[in-house]
């Protein structure tokens, strides 16, 4: 019977039909349900690794041992996992290797835009791009027939909307692949530069063949239609194309790398004009250039974030395309004549610890590196107290950069903030650094007990592993003092008092410093202690608006300052800071 | 029935998702091709969220393009002006009468509009509702999605058992009761 699966959960069942035997992933959205998922299936040994480097290099190991094995991220993620990835290409496989990689077109929740298609083209690696959860599942399973035909890792590149769209999907059965025997040959895992060069040349070899065989693919096909316009797309995008176009001509690829360009030649010859719509940048568009073939892309479709039906269906129309092979919906629309609209940013939960750690910095108006997680929102206002953000773990490297430029001048002026999940994954390297080349740096982790932004996945410090079976927990005061930070203190970030003078002293010490500033999260369930809504005694409010600052949505002021019942998490911060002594429990009410 | 679209609009938290599930499995049951699409991560941490289902004969985008939605079920009403222009003419919006301001209203650097129901009422067929207080009254005011689903189901061409089904096997166990009665309660409403 089919299900109504999410692109990530068909992923996940891809995997498991597959049999595939070991995956790792770090969290990432929009890729970090395919793990999640897999997690559930009996038969697959899964974890959440430090990083996604570590992740594609223990699936790389578990696929030259001869068993089938997937790593999963974020696009981001696949920047961390670059080095093995470039090399894993030269080494090729034993038993399958796919990398399942997501990328966020329009950044709903990401820190930039990048195409993943390039890696594949730069590291000699075939990509495949499913458009729907059927085909999500059922490129997983190819991408591994692929993988073992060619002897190579294969890509299977996910967007957003297609890893967060629910599609029907039929399930199958696990296939039983078994354990494909593992023999030592050095000349193909031993990667220096003698044996790396004669890999060199297969990589080229085995691109050509990867070439052939995407001419006869079943997933790249054409479906003729009216010839005037003929579109080239893959993905979500084609889902936008074909219902801008319904009836135009279509070559769908399933396969953006390598490009068959024999049916692509064949294709442009058979339709008036060629049109390539894809997301992001200009990778098939360019690829069809070189071959010498008229094609309109960008001059008609955004290069700048998501495509959408209405997008593809107005390029197309801007391009001459006949309105009868046209869907112009759009021109139906409503128009609305409404006043301003507020926007609605995300923002610190109610009882979220990060907010306490921020009230501090922005108090003490100090310059804040910042890094990646549920924290960055500190950026935003009221808080505003964050001055970069850049990619996880530059926090550190960042503030000690800072300081050597600026010398004396910096010195008590700036610290760096990151997350717990995020010092793991690679905080930690920067901490060395500091150390090491004497920076005085003092750096907060904001250790609550969970990796928050993406959705509370467990790390090696929560002392839980992925299935939720008790695992070592990291110690992260032990971890600091071994890398040589002498001065490491925990402090709780809704104790205001303390965590102020905690975070003077560390900043004029003149050597490292950490402050481990330590609240579980105020949404997980393992730690939740409801404490009672705090409420505001009106009598006595002056409407003084430092709560407000505190940027909590369970705050109001309309008329007048009001806690809405249901969203305050009680942690107290508001009534910590009034200056009139007007808010308080609601169980203190008299 | 030709392809059927609809937003789901609301605040990161509310329980949006909830409700484009059941739906989609109604409409999975109901023997339709059917695309949902969720949102995920950050917007999650209370911004602005939008889900949509579309179902039909044959459905390739997962979107709901501007003017093509025949229903939008807010359930913020703020939400529901930002969304309004997703709707075809000859559209309905469903909205809950809650407000609950941003962050930017909060800190006093924007005003919460006053006239969104007249701007609604004006423009689009709109049925309000008071979705949190008849859900309070069920209950549990996390029960919101479940009464507008009730007073958009009476909208659609489902079997009501469909929904009492997917209803059932959606929510948490121990919330079955509440929820069976929030969607009465909604499906019951006649208004608008
Ligand atoms: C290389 C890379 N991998 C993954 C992500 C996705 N991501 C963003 S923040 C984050 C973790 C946040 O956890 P933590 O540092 O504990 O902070 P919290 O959100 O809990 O405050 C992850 C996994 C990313 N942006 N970059």
């Amino acid at each position: 019977m089919k299900r109504l699966l999410l692109g990530n959960e068909a992923v996940a069942l891809g995997a498991y039909e597959a049999g595939v035997k070991v995956a790792a992933a770090y969290p990432g959205t929009p890729s970090t349900e395919i793990t999640e998922n897999i997690a559930k299936y009996d038969g697959i040994y899964v974890e959440w690794s430090p990083n996604e480097k570590v992740a594609l290099e223990v699936v790389l190991g578990a696929a030259i041992s001869g068993a089938r094995a997937m790593a999963c991220m974020k696009h981001v993620g696949l920047n961390v996992a670059a080095d093995p990835l470039f090399t894993s290409s030269y080494t090729g496989i034993n038993g399958g290797l796919v990398i399942v990689v997501a990328d966020d077109p329009g950044m709903h929740s990401s820190q930039n835009e990048q195409d993943s298609r390039f890696y594949g083209m730069a590291a000699h690696i075939p990509v495949l791009e499913p458009a729907n959860s059927q085909e999500a599942k059922d490129f997983t399973k190819l991408a591994f027939e692929i993988s073992e035909k060619f002897d190579t890792p294969v890509i299977l590149r996910m967007v957003t909307r297609v890893s967060h769209s629910r599609s029907l999907v039929e399930p199958g059965e696990r296939l039983d692949v078994g354990q494909k025997e593992y023999v030592k040959d050095i000349g193909k895992y031993v990667m220096m530069p003698a044996m790396a060069r004669g890999r060199r040349t297969m990589l080229v070899e085995r691109e050509k063949k990867l070439r052939e065989y995407s001419e006869k693919a079943g997933i790249n096909k054409i479906e003729y239609n009216d010839t005037s316009a003929g579109i080239i797309a893959a993905g979500g995008a084609y889902n936008y194309a074909k219902e801008a176009a319904p009836g135009a001509s279509f070559l769908k690829l399933g396969m953006v790398w390598p490009l068959p360009e024999e049916l692509i030649k064949n294709f442009a010859q058979k339709v008036e004009r060629l049109f390539v719509v894809e997301e992001l940048e200009t990778f098939i568009e360019d690829h069809i250039k070189t071959l010498g073939i008229e094609v309109f892309g960008k001059e008609y479709f955004p290069k700048i974030g998501e495509l959408s039906y209405e997008i593809v269906a107005q390029g197309l129309q801007a391009a001459g395309v006949k309105s009868e092979i046209l869907n112009l919906a759009f021109e139906d629309r409503v128009e609305v004549k409404a006043s301003r609209i507020p926007p609605r940013p995300p923002a610190l939960c109610p009882g979220c610890p990060h907010r306490g750690v921020y009230h501090v910095l922005k108090k003490l108006n100090l310059t804040v590196t910042g890094d990646i997680g549920c924290y960055t929102l500190g950026a935003l206002p009221p808080l505003s107290s964050m001055d970069t953000c850049i990619c996880m773990g530059a926090s550190i490297g960042s503030a000690h950069g800072m300081e050597k430029a600026l010398g004396k001048e910096a010195s008590g002026k700036i610290v760096a903030v990151i997350g717990d999940s995020t010092f793991i994954h690679s905080g930690i390297t920067g901490l060395i650094d500091v150390v090491y080349n004497k920076g005085t740096t003092t750096v907060i982790i904001l250790d609550n007990s969970t990796t928050g932004m993406t959705g509370h996945q467990e790390h090696p410090a929560t002392g839980f592993n992925i299935k939720g079976e008790p695992a070592y927990k990291l110690d992260l005061e032990k971890l600091c003092e071994a890398v040589g930070v002498k001065r490491v203190r925990v402090e709780d970030p809704f104790d205001l008092d303390n965590f102020e003078k905690a975070v003077r002293e560390e900043i004029s010490a003149k050597e490292p410093s950490v402050i481990i500033a330590r609240r579980p999260c105020a949404l997980l369930k393992r730690n939740r202690s409801k404490n009672p809504p705090y409420y505001v005694n009106t009598d006595t409010c002056i409407g003084c608006g430092v709560c407000l600052e505190l940027g909590c949505p369970a705050i109001t002021n309309r008329d007048y300052v009001s806690i809405n019942e249901t969203m305050c998490a009680g942690c107290g911060l508001c009534a910590a800071v009034c200056p009139t002594e007007s808010i308080a429990r609601g169980d203190m009410r008299d | 029935m030709t392809d059927t679209a609809i937003l789901i609009v609301g605040v990161g938290g509310q329980g949006t998702l909830l409700s484009s599930r059941v739906l989609g499995e109604v409409a999975l049951s109901g023997g339709f091709d059917v695309k949902v699409s969720e949102v995920h991560g950050m917007a999650q941490r209370g911004g602005s969220v939008v889900t949509h289902v579309r179902f039909g004969e044959r459905v390739y985008s997962p979107l709901v393009g501007a003017g093509q939605a025949d229903f939008i079920l807010a359930f913020e009403k703020l939400e529901a002006l930002r969304w309004v222009g997703y709707l075809k003419k000859g559209g309905m919006i469903i909205s809950n009468t809650q407000e609950i301001p941003p962050i930017p209203v909060t800190l006093g650097f924007q005003k919460y509009p006053e006239d969104i129901d007249e701007i609604l009422s004006s423009t689009v067929s709109t049925c309000m509702v008071d979705a949190t207080g008849i859900a309070s009254d069920c209950g549990s005011p996390r029960a919101v999605n479940v009464v507008l689903l009730g007073v958009l189901a009476r909208r659609l061409d489902f079997d009501r058992k469909l929904w009492l089904k997917a209803i059932r096997e959606t929510v948490p166990q121990k919330t079955v009761e509440i929820n069976m009665e929030a969607f009465r309660r909604g499906y019951e409403l006649l208004q608008g």
